[in-house]
This record gives C-alpha cells, structure tokens and sequence, in this order.
C-alpha cells in the first residue's frame, strides 16, 4: 500500500531513503575505475552565476561531452527548482539531472507538507546534505558540482552559494562559476564584474565569460549560429524565476561578436 | 469463559456510519466550485494556519472537513503518494482519479476494519486545461466515492449550501463573482449568520498559471475581491 508508509517527516528524499529504497542509487557497493568512467560517462561543462541589482543571474553552456566526443549540443544545466531559487550543474549530466530534480522535488514536497517554503539557507543547507551523500560515487569519478542561487526577501538581494564534492558549502559574494571552463569564465568575470551592474549589463557580462570559457575549454560550447543553439540564462529576483528567451540571448551574442570584429575598433 | 456478544454487520456498520456522521455534521462547509479559470475553494475557518485545503500536485488539490488530525494525515499522504509518483514517471501522470481512488481505498479499508472511522469527509480536485476536462471527486467516512461537475459541497450542512447552489450556481462565473458566491453560500448554514473575511480560507486552481496551479488567496486580495464581487 502506497499509503502507508513509515517515514513521516516532512522530506522527500528522507521518504525514499526510509520507504523507497529502489528509487535511490546505492553507490556504496560500487566500484568503477576512473578510467573507465572518463571515457563513457556524459559530462556538462562549464556553468556561471552573478548578483546584479535585482537579484541574481545563473547560465551555462548546452554542451555535454563524453572523453573527447560531444554527447550533446542541447543539454540542460541550469533547473528552476522553486519559485525563488535555481540551481545549474555540472559534472556527470547523469547524475547531475537526477540531483536536480530530487532537488526540485524535495523543495516542493517540504513547501506543501509544512504550508511554507524553507528560507534559502535551508534550502542550500539541504542541497547540501545531498551532495555529501554522493560522495561514495564521487570518489569513484561520479561528480556532481551544482551551483545554487536564489533571492533572499529579508536581505533584498540574490544569493549565490557554491558547493566542493564532499558537501561543503560556501556563500559567494558577486559571482563564481565552476565546471570545466569555470577557470576561464571567472577570469573574465573578475576583470568585468563592476557594481553597481542592471539586468542588461549582467546578461551582457554572463555571455562574454560564457564565450571566453568557450574559447579556451573544449568541453564548453560557444554559441552555435549554425544550429541556433545559446547558453541558457535565468534571472531570480523579487518577482520570481525567469527564463531570458532564446531570442534576447541570441540578439546580445550577435551584438557581442560584432563589436568584436576588427572592422568596429 | 465470557462469549463476546453477537453484533450484526449491519448493526456494526450502522453504527459505525452514525458515529463518524455526528462528527463530521458539526464542523462547518467547505465548497468547491468550477468558474471560468478553474475551480475554486472555499471553507469556513476560524483558524488562520490549521488549514483544511491544500495543494497536492500541479493540478490536484485535496479539502477536508471533520477531524483535523485525521484528514490532516490523509492529506499528507496524498502529497507523499504524488510526489513518488511524479518522480518516478512523469509530473503528467500524477491523475486526480488515482488519487482519489487509492484514498477511496484507504477510507474505506480503516472503516471496515477499525473500531473507530475515520470522521472525514474529503474532495480531490482537479483543474483540466479546459472546463470540460475538470474533476471534482468527493469521498466519504466509509470510502465511497462519487464525482461532481460545477459544484460540491462538504461538512455540516452541506445539503443547505448544495440547495443554494443548485438554484444560483452559473457556469463560467468570473473569479470575484465565483468567491462572492461560495462567501453566500456559506453563510446560509444558519439562519443570519455573518462570515467575515478573516474567516474565509479561499484558494483557486488556476489553469493560467505556469507549473504549479495552486494558489492561495490572501486576506487583502479577498476584501478587494469581495467588495468588487
């Protein structure tokens, strides 16, 4: 009987872990070889958030890689996962999809179990825990690194907050991105983020480091005219989670790369 | 040794019947009622935060009346049984039928085989994405369970507030008009009586809304909207 179960508390993944055992992966008992692993898992890349003045922006490239092939241009790393926060990831997509979703799930089932949502510590507190129980699988290769960010109504700010395998969890101040081409993007995000920064700016500055990363990072995607294939952006702020359409996106990129032809200096 | 005494299963369920019926008859009425975007609900509660409608899924809402802590269990099981659901196949095959169905089954199963019911009364909604394709599933202390189009009502009194629908419901009622129409309703439980608005639990499923259709409305939108209504 579906009804009966014996964990009564108000979180999902506690429910399954109690009464739904095999609808978790047990990587306890796992054992893959690194080599193994890096040549036939999918990987996401490269994935970005900063703090502009009405909140907070999160994207990532679309791109996911397997070894030295890509295993996808339309891949998805960047999940709203309640009505005032969202959460891209990168590391094995496999894993990387299913923690978002468990995630999305658990915020939502603890919002209607108590009447009311978690404040965002709570909520990245919890994306915590559940980043440190994959670390069995992340010592077999199978990592996941999310990047959680959300707007927080006592402080009237957006909030990033980023996460390392084992489960440690860290708030950062402007911005931070992570992945593959983390490296590179944050380069360019450091040198350009200037406060104070509006919308416009903030999505201008995302797509530069999302191209910079692209440029030196194999595993991440530039934008990709040919297919019509952009990064993914969303905005969290006082009035919720947005999604920048496609067209705005591939309106600033085109913007971009013009002003980066020779011709226009 | 003492023989325990003969009770008939008639007489048991008879019994039984009556005892769950005295105590859900002196709570008050909750309705639910399809308007142009949805379908509406809307109870009697003194209580601001013991609320007896709530969201279960994208579409689905679940209402009691009766016992608090017995429907309050109902219904956190119900979001327990959609959630797994939701995520182990798809967020569109979470069904209010189903739902209905397997607490159908859970009521009914406590009422043959318990001493005491459960002294509940309950309704599974559900907004379509268009009228037609609304469902309204009212189920009762012994499980049985029976589905509604425009309108239902539960608790205590409810056939008086069903007699005032019946002759004044509308289809397609914009949402003011929707709200102003459960708020008289309501009132006609007892002769004269007044609800005030703090008094009023409202909430709607919208089919507009992206994602999740639940939504509550707060105490200054239902004063707007009543005036206006």
């Amino acid at each position: 009987m579906i009804f009966n179960t014996q964990y009564q508390g108000s979180s999902f993944v506690e429910l399954l872990q109690k009464d739904f055992k095999q609808l978790l992966t047990n990587f306890n008992d796992l054992h893959i070889h690194e080599k193994d692993s890096s040549l036939s898992l999918t990987k996401g890349t490269t994935i970005l958030s900063l703090c502009y003045a009405d909140g907070v922006l999160i994207a990532g490239d679309r791109r996911a890689v397997e070894g030295n092939r890509i295993s996808s241009r339309r891949i998805e790393k960047v999940y709203k996962t309640d009505q005032y926060s969202a959460m891209a990831v990168a590391g094995v997509a496999g894993l990387c999809i299913d923690t978002a979703k468990l995630f999305r799930t658990e915020l939502e089932h603890y919002e209607k179990i108590e009447g009311e949502q978690l404040v965002i510590e709570g909520k990245a507190n919890k994306l915590a825990h559940m980043i440190r129980q994959n670390f069995p699988a992340a010592l077999q290769g199978l990592i996941v690194v999310p990047i959680f960010v959300g707007y927080d109504f006592q402080q009237q700010r957006g909030r990033i907050f980023k996460y390392d395998v084992v489960g440690g969890i860290y708030e950062e101040e402007s911005y931070y991105a992570t992945g593959s081409g983390g490296k590179d993007a944050k380069n360019t995000l450091k040198k350009l983020y200037r406060k104070p920064l509006d919308e416009e700016a903030a999505l201008k500055l995302s797509i530069e480091a999302l191209y910079d990363a692209a440029e030196e990072d194999a595993a991440t995607a530039g934008p990709d005219i040919m297919h019509g294939i952009y990064p993914s952006i969303k905005t969290v702020t006082a009035l919720g989670v947005r999604d920048v359409p496609q067209d705005r996106i591939e309106s600033l990129y085109k913007a971009f790369l013009d002003s980066k032809l020779p011709d226009n200096e | 040794m003492p023989m325990p005494y003969y009770v008939s299963p008639e007489q048991m369920m008879q019994d039984k019947a009556e005892y769950a019926r005295k105590g859900i008859a002196k709570g008050k009425s909750l309705v639910a009622l399809e308007y142009a975007d949805g379908i509406i609900l809307a109870a009697e509660n003194p209580s601001s935060s013991l609320s007896k409608i709530s969201e279960i899924y994208d579409c689905i809402s679940f209402a009691g009346v009766g016992k608090y802590s017995e429907f309050e269990n109902l219904r956190k099981s119900g979001i327990r049984y959609a959630d797994i659901k939701g995520y182990t196949y798809s967020r569109a095959d979470v069904t209010g039928k189903s739902l209905a169905n397997a607490y159908s089954q859970v009521i009914g199963n406590i009422f043959t085989k318990e001493i005491k019911p459960l002294e509940v009364e309950i309704l599974v909604v559900e907004v379509g994405d268009i009228p037609e394709k609304n469902s309204m599933y009212h189920i009762l202390f012994d499980g049985s369970i029976s589905d509604y189009h425009q309108y239902s009502v539960i608790g205590g009194h409810a056939e008086v507030v069903n007699g005032f629908l019946r002759e004044h419901y509308q289809e397609l009622l914009s949402l003011d008009e929707a709200l102003g129409l459960c708020h008289t309703a309501l009132e006609k439980t007892t002769e004269n009586k007044q609800i005030s608005e703090e008094h009023l639990e409202v909430a709607i499923l919208d089919r507009n809304i992206e994602g999740r259709k639940f939504r509550r409305i707060p105490l200054s939108e239902l004063r707007a909207r009543l005036k206006r209504a």
